[in-house]
Protein backbone atom coordinates (compact mmCIF):
# COMPACT_ATOMS: atom_id res chain seq x y z
CA UNK A 1 0.00 0.00 0.00
CA UNK A 2 1.69 2.96 -1.46
CA UNK A 3 0.82 6.15 0.66
CA UNK A 4 1.81 9.31 -0.85
CA UNK A 5 -1.34 11.60 -0.74
CA UNK A 6 0.81 14.67 0.54
CA UNK A 7 -1.53 16.92 0.19
CA UNK A 8 -1.01 19.98 1.99
CA UNK A 9 -3.41 22.67 4.18
CA UNK A 10 -2.79 25.89 2.93
CA UNK A 11 -4.32 29.08 4.72
CA UNK A 12 -5.40 32.32 3.12
CA UNK A 13 -3.70 35.20 4.04
CA UNK A 14 -4.62 38.09 1.42
CA UNK A 15 -5.86 38.80 -1.67
CA UNK A 16 -5.28 41.14 -4.37
CA UNK A 17 -8.06 41.79 -7.03
CA UNK A 18 -6.32 42.15 -10.36
CA UNK A 19 -9.61 42.39 -12.66
CA UNK A 20 -12.88 42.43 -11.81
CA UNK A 21 -12.75 38.47 -12.59
CA UNK A 22 -9.67 37.75 -11.18
CA UNK A 23 -7.60 37.84 -7.90
CA UNK A 24 -4.29 37.05 -6.52
CA UNK A 25 -4.64 34.35 -3.62
CA UNK A 26 -1.95 34.61 -0.99
CA UNK A 27 -1.49 31.35 0.90
CA UNK A 28 0.40 30.50 4.36
CA UNK A 29 1.56 26.64 3.59
CA UNK A 30 3.58 25.47 6.60
CA UNK A 31 6.47 23.40 5.18
CA UNK A 32 6.07 24.14 1.81
CA UNK A 33 9.81 23.65 0.00
CA UNK A 34 9.30 26.21 -2.55
CA UNK A 35 8.95 25.85 -5.97
CA UNK A 36 10.28 26.72 -9.71
CA UNK A 37 8.83 29.41 -11.61
CA UNK A 38 6.20 27.50 -13.79
CA UNK A 39 5.06 24.44 -11.41
CA UNK A 40 1.47 24.40 -10.67
CA UNK A 41 -0.53 23.15 -7.41
CA UNK A 42 -3.62 20.70 -7.20
CA UNK A 43 -5.84 22.60 -5.57
CA UNK A 44 -9.02 20.21 -3.67
CA UNK A 45 -12.15 21.38 -2.30
CA UNK A 46 -14.25 19.01 0.08
CA UNK A 47 -18.00 19.89 0.60
CA UNK A 48 -19.63 19.18 4.03
CA UNK A 49 -21.29 15.83 2.43
CA UNK A 50 -17.41 14.76 1.14
CA UNK A 51 -18.07 15.42 -2.10
CA UNK A 52 -14.70 16.10 -3.54
CA UNK A 53 -13.37 17.70 -6.79
CA UNK A 54 -9.51 19.21 -7.29
CA UNK A 55 -7.90 21.49 -10.04
CA UNK A 56 -4.84 22.49 -11.08
CA UNK A 57 -3.98 26.01 -10.75
CA UNK A 58 -0.25 27.43 -11.98
CA UNK A 59 2.11 29.32 -9.07
CA UNK A 60 2.32 32.74 -10.07
CA UNK A 61 4.96 33.98 -7.22
CA UNK A 62 8.65 33.47 -7.11
CA UNK A 63 9.90 31.01 -4.72
CA UNK A 64 9.34 32.04 -1.02
CA UNK A 65 9.22 30.51 2.26
CA UNK A 66 6.34 29.10 3.38
CA UNK A 67 4.01 31.29 1.23
CA UNK A 68 2.27 30.69 -2.11
CA UNK A 69 0.38 32.58 -4.77
CA UNK A 70 -2.57 31.97 -7.50
CA UNK A 71 -4.17 34.07 -9.82
CA UNK A 72 -7.47 32.32 -10.27
CA UNK A 73 -9.29 33.67 -13.23
CA UNK A 74 -13.42 32.99 -12.89
CA UNK A 75 -14.74 30.56 -15.29
CA UNK A 76 -18.56 31.47 -15.06
CA UNK A 77 -19.64 28.00 -14.87
CA UNK A 78 -16.51 26.71 -13.02
CA UNK A 79 -16.82 24.54 -10.01
CA UNK A 80 -14.10 25.73 -7.75
CA UNK A 81 -12.73 28.88 -9.58
CA UNK A 82 -15.83 31.25 -8.23
CA UNK A 83 -15.68 29.69 -4.59
CA UNK A 84 -11.65 30.59 -5.04
CA UNK A 85 -12.57 34.52 -6.46
CA UNK A 86 -15.62 35.31 -4.94
CA UNK A 87 -15.78 33.29 -1.32
CA UNK A 88 -12.63 32.07 0.21
CA UNK A 89 -11.84 34.36 2.81
CA UNK A 90 -8.28 35.63 4.90
CA UNK A 91 -8.25 32.78 7.84
CA UNK A 92 -10.08 29.90 5.31
CA UNK A 93 -7.99 26.58 4.29
CA UNK A 94 -7.96 24.85 1.20
CA UNK A 95 -6.08 21.56 0.86
CA UNK A 96 -3.46 21.31 -2.08
CA UNK A 97 -0.91 18.71 -3.49
CA UNK A 98 2.69 20.41 -5.21
CA UNK A 99 4.71 21.95 -6.40
CA UNK A 100 3.92 19.47 -9.14
CA UNK A 101 5.23 19.82 -12.92
CA UNK A 102 8.92 19.47 -14.40
CA UNK A 103 8.74 20.42 -18.02
CA UNK A 104 6.75 23.99 -17.88
CA UNK A 105 9.57 25.68 -16.07
CA UNK A 106 12.18 27.90 -15.84
CA UNK A 107 15.49 26.95 -14.19
CA UNK A 108 16.98 30.61 -12.90
CA UNK A 109 20.87 29.07 -14.34
CA UNK A 110 19.84 29.00 -17.42
CA UNK A 111 21.71 31.39 -19.58
CA UNK A 112 20.15 31.56 -23.35
CA UNK A 113 17.49 34.69 -23.87
CA UNK A 114 14.09 33.74 -22.86
CA UNK A 115 10.46 34.43 -24.94
CA UNK A 116 7.33 34.35 -22.85
CA UNK A 117 3.98 34.25 -24.80
CA UNK A 118 1.15 34.55 -22.82
CA UNK A 119 -2.89 34.39 -23.56
CA UNK A 120 -5.09 35.91 -21.14
CA UNK A 121 -4.35 34.32 -17.76
CA UNK A 122 -1.65 32.37 -19.37
CA UNK A 123 0.51 35.34 -17.96
CA UNK A 124 0.71 33.54 -14.28
CA UNK A 125 3.39 31.17 -14.75
CA UNK A 126 5.28 33.38 -17.01
CA UNK A 127 5.09 36.16 -14.00
CA UNK A 128 6.24 33.55 -11.45
CA UNK A 129 9.31 33.55 -14.22
CA UNK A 130 9.73 37.28 -14.56
CA UNK A 131 9.60 37.13 -10.54
CA UNK A 132 11.75 34.71 -10.17
CA UNK A 133 14.52 36.12 -12.78
CA UNK A 134 15.94 38.87 -10.06
CA UNK A 135 19.08 39.87 -10.94
CA UNK A 136 19.83 37.54 -13.17
CA UNK A 137 21.36 38.13 -17.05
CA UNK A 138 19.01 36.33 -18.97
CA UNK A 139 17.34 38.62 -21.40
CA UNK A 140 13.18 38.38 -21.24
CA UNK A 141 11.27 39.93 -23.74
CA UNK A 142 7.03 38.91 -22.69
CA UNK A 143 4.31 38.99 -24.99
CA UNK A 144 1.20 39.50 -23.01
CA UNK A 145 -1.87 39.02 -25.42
CA UNK A 146 -5.30 40.07 -23.47
CA UNK A 147 -8.56 40.98 -25.01
CA UNK A 148 -8.82 44.92 -23.60
CA UNK A 149 -7.10 46.70 -21.14
CA UNK A 150 -9.14 45.82 -17.92
CA UNK A 151 -8.05 42.59 -18.22
CA UNK A 152 -4.43 43.16 -17.17
CA UNK A 153 -2.90 41.60 -14.37
CA UNK A 154 -0.36 42.46 -12.82
CA UNK A 155 -0.84 46.21 -13.85
CA UNK A 156 1.36 48.15 -11.13
CA UNK A 157 3.98 45.67 -11.43
CA UNK A 158 4.35 45.43 -15.02
CA UNK A 159 4.35 48.98 -15.78
CA UNK A 160 7.50 49.72 -13.38
CA UNK A 161 10.46 49.07 -16.13
CA UNK A 162 12.43 46.20 -15.32
CA UNK A 163 15.77 46.25 -16.38
CA UNK A 164 16.03 42.77 -19.40
CA UNK A 165 12.60 42.43 -19.45
CA UNK A 166 10.71 44.09 -22.36
CA UNK A 167 7.17 43.62 -22.43
CA UNK A 168 4.52 43.97 -25.44
CA UNK A 169 0.75 44.20 -25.01
CA UNK A 170 -0.97 42.63 -27.59
CA UNK A 171 -4.38 43.88 -27.27
CA UNK A 172 -7.16 41.39 -29.31
CA UNK A 173 -10.49 43.20 -28.97
CA UNK A 174 -9.95 46.71 -27.77
CA UNK A 175 -6.63 48.43 -27.66
CA UNK A 176 -5.94 52.07 -25.46
CA UNK A 177 -5.09 54.63 -27.93
CA UNK A 178 -1.10 54.73 -27.55
CA UNK A 179 -1.09 51.01 -27.96
CA UNK A 180 0.81 51.31 -31.08
CA UNK A 181 -0.80 48.24 -32.31
CA UNK A 182 -4.58 47.83 -33.88
CA UNK A 183 -6.24 45.46 -31.40
CA UNK A 184 -6.22 41.62 -33.46
CA UNK A 185 -4.82 38.16 -32.32
CA UNK A 186 -0.96 37.02 -32.34
CA UNK A 187 0.83 36.94 -35.39
CA UNK A 188 3.86 35.90 -36.98
CA UNK A 189 4.92 40.35 -37.46
CA UNK A 190 4.32 40.30 -33.49
CA UNK A 191 6.69 37.27 -32.66
CA UNK A 192 9.06 39.32 -35.42
CA UNK A 193 9.06 42.64 -33.52
CA UNK A 194 8.53 41.41 -30.21
CA UNK A 195 10.48 38.31 -30.02
CA UNK A 196 13.46 36.83 -30.44
CA UNK A 197 14.79 35.88 -33.41
CA UNK A 198 15.07 32.26 -34.00
CA UNK A 199 19.16 32.23 -34.31
CA UNK A 200 19.54 33.54 -30.61
CA UNK A 201 17.93 30.03 -29.63
CA UNK A 202 15.53 31.49 -26.90
CA UNK A 203 13.92 29.14 -24.54
CA UNK A 204 10.28 29.63 -25.47
CA UNK A 205 7.03 29.53 -23.05
CA UNK A 206 4.10 29.98 -23.81
CA UNK A 207 0.71 29.89 -21.91
CA UNK A 208 -3.13 30.54 -22.42
CA UNK A 209 -6.19 28.39 -23.83
CA UNK A 210 -6.01 25.90 -25.89
CA UNK A 211 -6.75 27.68 -29.22
CA UNK A 212 -3.92 30.14 -28.54
CA UNK A 213 -1.29 27.94 -27.88
CA UNK A 214 -1.65 25.91 -30.94
CA UNK A 215 -1.94 29.14 -33.24
CA UNK A 216 1.18 31.05 -30.97
CA UNK A 217 3.36 27.52 -31.52
CA UNK A 218 2.52 27.09 -34.83
CA UNK A 219 3.85 30.63 -35.55
CA UNK A 220 6.66 30.36 -34.10
CA UNK A 221 7.86 27.00 -35.74
CA UNK A 222 6.86 28.64 -38.89
CA UNK A 223 9.55 31.51 -38.13
CA UNK A 224 12.04 29.12 -37.75
CA UNK A 225 12.00 28.30 -34.06
CA UNK A 226 13.11 24.94 -32.76
CA UNK A 227 10.10 22.81 -31.68
CA UNK A 228 12.08 21.50 -29.12
CA UNK A 229 12.78 24.67 -27.60
CA UNK A 230 8.88 25.82 -27.12
CA UNK A 231 7.43 24.61 -23.97
CA UNK A 232 3.71 24.97 -23.72
CA UNK A 233 0.72 24.88 -20.87
CA UNK A 234 -2.23 24.70 -22.40
CA UNK A 235 -5.86 25.15 -19.98
CA UNK A 236 -7.78 22.75 -20.57
CA UNK A 237 -11.74 22.33 -20.17
CA UNK A 238 -11.33 22.10 -16.83
CA UNK A 239 -10.13 25.03 -16.00
CA UNK A 240 -12.88 26.17 -13.56
CA UNK B 1 -12.35 18.87 -28.60
CA UNK B 2 -10.57 20.92 -26.29
CA UNK B 3 -7.49 19.25 -24.32
CA UNK B 4 -4.81 20.32 -21.75
CA UNK B 5 -0.73 19.35 -22.02
CA UNK B 6 0.49 16.55 -20.37
CA UNK B 7 1.64 18.93 -17.67
CA UNK B 8 -2.14 18.37 -15.87
CA UNK B 9 -0.64 14.62 -15.07
CA UNK B 10 1.77 15.67 -12.93
CA UNK B 11 -0.17 15.93 -9.84
CA UNK B 12 -1.98 12.62 -10.32
CA UNK B 13 1.52 11.12 -11.01
CA UNK B 14 2.98 12.48 -8.16
CA UNK B 15 0.69 9.41 -6.28
CA UNK B 16 2.24 6.87 -7.64
CA UNK B 17 5.78 7.84 -8.49
CA UNK B 18 8.62 9.45 -6.60
CA UNK B 19 10.34 10.90 -9.91
CA UNK B 20 8.42 13.78 -12.14
CA UNK B 21 7.15 11.71 -15.19
CA UNK B 22 6.01 14.60 -17.24
CA UNK B 23 9.89 15.05 -18.42
CA UNK B 24 10.44 11.56 -19.22
CA UNK B 25 10.27 11.21 -22.87
CA UNK B 26 7.60 8.08 -24.01
CA UNK B 27 7.82 6.21 -27.23
CA UNK B 28 4.08 6.43 -28.76
CA UNK B 29 2.95 2.65 -29.94
CA UNK B 30 0.87 3.85 -32.69
CA UNK B 31 3.34 6.49 -34.51
CA UNK B 32 6.62 6.17 -32.93
CA UNK B 33 6.38 9.59 -32.04
CA UNK B 34 9.28 10.79 -28.90
CA UNK B 35 8.42 13.34 -26.53
CA UNK B 36 8.17 14.38 -22.70
CA UNK B 37 4.95 12.94 -21.36
CA UNK B 38 4.08 16.95 -20.85
CA UNK B 39 3.45 16.93 -24.91
CA UNK B 40 0.39 14.61 -24.57
CA UNK B 41 -2.84 15.80 -24.92
CA UNK B 42 -4.92 15.20 -21.82
CA UNK B 43 -8.55 14.51 -21.95
CA UNK B 44 -11.04 14.64 -19.10
CA UNK B 45 -10.79 15.66 -15.71
CA UNK B 46 -9.24 14.04 -12.48
CA UNK B 47 -10.19 10.99 -11.24
CA UNK B 48 -10.08 10.16 -15.22
CA UNK B 49 -7.28 11.07 -17.26
CA UNK B 50 -6.71 10.05 -20.66
CA UNK B 51 -3.78 11.36 -22.22
CA UNK B 52 -3.31 10.93 -26.44
CA UNK B 53 -0.50 11.60 -28.48
CA UNK B 54 0.14 14.80 -30.06
CA UNK B 55 1.30 13.13 -33.24
CA UNK B 56 -1.58 10.41 -34.27
CA UNK B 57 -3.92 11.16 -31.49
CA UNK B 58 -3.75 7.40 -30.09
CA UNK B 59 -4.27 6.54 -26.58
CA UNK B 60 -0.80 6.74 -24.72
CA UNK B 61 -1.97 6.47 -21.27
CA UNK B 62 -5.03 6.62 -19.02
CA UNK B 63 -4.92 7.21 -15.43
CA UNK B 64 -8.00 6.59 -13.24
CA UNK B 65 -7.79 7.44 -9.60
CA UNK B 66 -10.31 5.01 -7.43
CA UNK B 67 -11.27 5.04 -3.44
CA UNK B 68 -8.68 2.93 -3.07
CA UNK B 69 -6.79 2.46 -5.83
CA UNK B 70 -4.88 3.93 -8.63
CA UNK B 71 -4.91 2.18 -12.45
CA UNK B 72 -2.56 3.16 -14.31
CA UNK B 73 -2.94 1.83 -18.35
CA UNK B 74 0.39 2.45 -20.31
CA UNK B 75 -0.97 0.22 -23.21
CA UNK B 76 -0.31 3.00 -25.52
CA UNK B 77 3.35 3.93 -24.60
CA UNK B 78 6.43 1.87 -25.50
CA UNK B 79 8.69 2.87 -23.45
CA UNK B 80 9.67 5.79 -21.15
CA UNK B 81 13.15 7.10 -20.59
CA UNK B 82 12.98 8.58 -17.46
CA UNK B 83 16.13 11.00 -16.72
CA UNK B 84 17.94 10.36 -13.12
CA UNK B 85 20.97 12.27 -11.78
CA UNK B 86 23.96 10.53 -9.67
Amino acid sequence: MIKRLNWRVATLVSTRQETPTARTLVFDVPGWPGHLPGQHVDVRLTAPDGYSTQRSYSIANASSEDRLELTVQTVGDGEVSPYLTEVLEPGDQIELRGPVGGWFVWRPHSSPPVLLVGGGSGIVPLMAMVRSRGKSDTPFRLLYSLRDPGQLFYADELEKVMAGVEVAYLYTRIAPPDAGRAAGRLQAADLIAYGWPPETAPDVYVCGPTGFVEAAADLLTGLGHDPAKIRTERFGPTGG
Amino acid sequence: MDYQDGNALAGPLSEIFTLDVTVAQGTCAGCGLRGPLAGLHVYGAAPGLVARCPGCEEVVLTLVRGPKDVWLDMRGAVSLRIPVTE
